[in-house]
């Protein structure tokens, strides 16, 4: 079977980073972007991979403020 | 392509002003998943309480009302009363339920009345500062405890599942947590079964969320949630404590 692939989506303004979805992913590729200040000025977390996302979801259902979409490919 | 995950359509596209981290936000997303799942959005009623999440009713996308401190099942009592058609859920944290709702959360079980009450137990008064909650564990430092709570003074914490699970009109108790994946999934489902227990007309149900409070607690959102597991827990232990369909 082949892995499954996800794309995945975070609307940046909508997130407080409290950093909860960095912990849950099983690939690790969720973290904070210190880099960046959002629209209600916390730093968002953000993706460093996307391409290695499984679509587990994991993340989505930790995240407390409905930032996530995520979609599987195939 | 598949959605896997995306905004349900039991919440409202404001967002939510609690603070980074707090765990009400994904219990406001289980309970709205539910009512969409279960194709009740436009049948249910619910009661929002007095504390943090006072502020429900915008961002749940049902009919909502506002009830005074602590008497939300006494105000969905009426409103399922008078429309007992209506799926009627409370949503309630620990200042709210397991202290000066008391008598309200007693009774409303003791009459079997076939509502759904979300208990979110942070252990702590989140909305007014901090203060100590009859939940709130022993030694835990709050602005009204701050040498930590002791029993000899001010009792060991309330556990409202058990208390709630001796009475005969309740049939429906259940304690999960939040704090990681797998719990929020028994969350859900346990959620859901209470819904299932209100539209098979069984009687009173109710699902107590162990929940987190970052910015009272004087922790950052991550540690709270290994607070609940190391602290929380072992105190209020998770589980069903009546079902009616076990004791069928």
């Amino acid at each position: 079977m082949a892995k499954a692939r996800g794309n995945v989506f975070f609307d940046n303004d909508r997130c407080k980073g409290c950093e909860l979805c960095t912990t849950v992913c099983p690939v690790d590729i969720i973290t904070i972007d210190r880099n960046t200040i959002n629209k209600k000025g916390y730093h968002p977390a953000h993706v460093t991979q996307p391409e290695k996302c499984i679509a587990c979801g994991n993340c989505a259902l930790v995240c407390p403020d409905l930032v996530i979409t995520i979609e599987r490919v195939a | 392509m598949s959605v896997v995950f995306e905004k349900t359509k039991g919440l409202t596209e404001k967002e939510f002003h609690y603070c980074p981290g707090c765990t009400h936000g994904i219990i406001h997303r289980l309970v709205a998943e539910v009512l969409e799942e279960m194709d009740l959005l436009g049948d249910a009623i619910g009661v929002a309480p007095v504390g943090c999440a006072v502020l429900a009713y915008d961002y749940f996308n049902c009919d909502m009302h506002e009830a005074a401190h602590g008497r939300a099942p006494a105000v969905a009592t009426g409103v399922k009363r008078a429309l007992p058609e209506k799926t009627v859920f409370a949503y309630q944290g620990d200042g709210d339920l397991a202290s000066i709702g008391t008598a309200e959360i007693v009774h409303a079980a003791h009459r079997g009345e076939n509502i759904t009450v979300i208990f979110v137990n942070n252990a702590i008064y989140g909305m007014t500062g901090g203060q100590m909650a009859p939940t709130t564990m022993i030694g835990q430092r709050t602005t009204t405890s701050p040498f930590g709570r002791n029993a000899e003074q001010t009792g060991a914490p309330i556990r409202i599942a058990e208390m709630l699970a001796t009475i005969e009109g309740a049939s429906f108790i259940e304690r999960t947590s939040v704090h990681n994946p797998v719990h929020i999934r028994k969350a859900k489902k346990a959620i859901r079964t209470a819904f299932e227990c209100q539209q098979n007309r069984k009687g009173f149900s109710m699902v107590e969320v162990l929940s987190t409070c970052p910015t009272n607690w004087g922790m950052s959102p991550l540690a709270s949630l290994g607070w609940v597991a190391e602290n929380m827990i072992p105190y209020y232990p998770l589980g069903n404590f009546r079902n009616p369909d076990k004791e069928a």
